[in-house]
């Protein structure tokens, strides 16, 4: 040991034994109870004054009767391959490689392990399950009949010329060689408004349909369900993740990592999703490991919060003050 | 010297488990009636109260599953239980919340007491997941949207493919018996390091202030 190190060990603090202190009565179990108490009486007040948000689900057959021409611009989209989930990548499927953390492809790590192919499954499956409609019928059969590179021609020249319509009005489209499509988007939309979407897309191949990935899918690639959440204040930029309809407090404790998604650089990233989580799991990990790094674990000697909780005891203990 | 040893008897499964439940946590410091006289702050009620909100947002959840999925959505009572749990959890959150803080300005890992921090720090991260599935297993506009904003993070880093948020049936059973027993058992870990190594000294004190 060297003259130099003797005294910074000598130094280092050490806490004591928490059980050889003085004592003082202390009654846990009556402190648990009044405790339970006061916040038994606490969520009973708040529950009756406040009671809590229950704003309905949008139904596919809502959406048709809302926003028909979004379910007819999102079917075709579907079917051109320009829809949000046809190009997702995994874990629905392998149209794109997905968000990269710096050099790590995680979601592609991941691998598709939810299969989805959105125009196959979100719209002609469904569709190839209605009878006595005989210009579906020829619609789809056409439609099955082409290439590959057909169906991409028919369908992305009919998107444009829904997207270049008012208000995305089929009826006001212009002439154009769309095959199929328009036939086929009409039957989505007449399919959608009877209510009898959402079985096809859940529970077609079971009676049990608890899994909401295809129908969730569908109504996350139109535009009527963020109109709708975008006027409620949910969107992604709106502090949408830890907020809920109507006054009520959300998830509060989520502001830090929806806090990301407001500020650059993650704000207009490609990769905003993946750079969010990962500061955020390297915060967590530092939170966790606070007590093993130093200079974070000395803040509180530094910033001196601790006199108010211990004040009584700084008082009878001046030398410590 | 363990109880089985002073007995003088072959240690059996059960004599083992005791003597390893007596070491960790010594008869006398489950229920203590006494605590350091440095225990004098109104900082320390918010451990308990969480504890004491923990309780109630099992209980108002056990009524509400025992309702069903959709209890809550047609029953004006379903929707009170519904009330409660929510309210319940707001208020679970602020006061673990204030416990979080005021430990960290206790510095409350000092003298081995690191585990109890990162238990602490775990039970706090495990209840923002078990919120949030609760968010998804509401099956109304909320969870709607909720599930397809959440879905692109967790897809992100590859775990959507196996935490799928956009099945409610998925996200329903973490909730209500999958996290909650992680939480739980969090919880009883975090409790038990708590009163094996009792409450943390005020910073600076030293060996000559203990008596």
């Amino acid at each position: 040991m060297t003259a130099e190190t003797a005294p910074r060990r000598r130094a280092r603090r050490v806490t004591p034994d928490s059980h050889s202190f003085p004592t003082r009565r202390y009654d846990l179990v009556k402190e648990f109870v009044v405790a339970l108490v006061v916040v038994v009486l606490l969520t009973v007040v708040l529950a009756a004054a406040f009671s809590s948000p229950d704003e309905k689900a949008i139904s596919l057959s809502t959406w048709a009767a809302q926003a028909p021409n979004d379910v007819i611009a999102t079917a075709t989209g579907q079917l051109a391959g320009t829809t949000t989930s046809a190009g997702y990548g995994p874990p629905y499927n392998t149209a794109a490689t997905g968000q990269m953390l710096g050099p790590l492809p995680l979601q592609k790590w991941g691998g598709v392990r939810i299969p989805v192919d959105s125009a196959q499954d979100l719209v002609l499956t469904p569709l190839s399950r209605v009878t006595g409609n005989d210009a579906l019928t020829a619609a789809l059969s056409q439609w099955n009949a082409a290439s590959s590179d057909q169906q991409t021609q028919w369908a992305t020249a009919y998107g444009t010329a829904l997207s270049n319509a008012p208000d995305g009005d089929p009826k006001q489209v212009a002439s154009g060689d769309y095959g199929p499509v328009p036939a086929i988007s009409a039957a989505f939309l007449t399919l959608a408004g009877t209510g009898g979407l959402e079985g096809s897309l859940t529970s077609a191949d079971t009676f049990f349909g608890a899994d909401q990935t295809r129908p969730l899918l569908l109504i996350s690639d139109g535009s009527y369900l963020e109109d709708q959440a975008r006027a409620r204040n949910l969107g992604g930029d709106q502090w949408g993740m830890m907020n809920e309809t109507g006054n009520y407090p959300g998830q509060p404790w989520m502001w830090l990592y929806t806090f990301w998604y407001q500020i650059e650089p993650f704000k207009s990233s490609d990769n905003a999703d993946a750079l969010v989580w990962g500061l955020m799991m390297l915060l967590t990990a530092g939170l966790l490991l606070l007590p093993f790094i130093p200079g974070l674990r000395s803040i509180p000697r530094w910033i001196p919060v601790h006199r108010l909780v211990w004040r009584d005891w700084y008082r009878d203990h001046p030398r410590r003050r | 010297m363990t109880a089985t040893e002073a007995e003088g008897g072959t240690p059996t499964w059960t004599s083992r488990t005791r003597d390893r439940v007596s070491r960790t946590v010594p008869p006398g410091q489950w229920l203590p009636d006494r605590q350091p006289a440095y225990v004098s702050s109104w900082i320390y009620v918010f451990g308990v109260v969480s504890l004491a909100s923990l309780v109630v947002v099992i209980a108002t959840g056990v009524v509400l599953a025992m309702g069903g999925v959709n209890w809550w959505h047609v029953s004006s009572v379903g929707h009170f239980v519904n009330s409660l749990h929510l309210w319940s959890v707001e208020l679970f959150f602020a006061f673990m919340v204030i416990h979080l803080w005021g430990k960290f300005w206790m510095a409350a890992w000092r003298g081995n007491r690191q585990l109890t921090w990162m238990t602490g720090v775990l039970a706090f991260v495990g209840s923002i997941g078990t919120a949030f599935t609760g968010y998804l297993s509401q099956s109304n506009f909320d969870s709607q949207w909720i599930a397809g904003q959440a879905k692109d993070g967790l897809n992100a880093v590859g775990v959507g493919a196996y935490f799928n948020v956009l099945n409610p049936g998925q996200m329903l059973l973490w909730h209500v018996a999958l996290l909650p027993l992680v939480l739980g058992a969090i919880v009883v870990i975090h409790v038990v390091l708590v009163r094996r190594h009792g409450v943390v000294p005020p910073i600076d004190a030293e060996e000559g202030d203990a008596q």
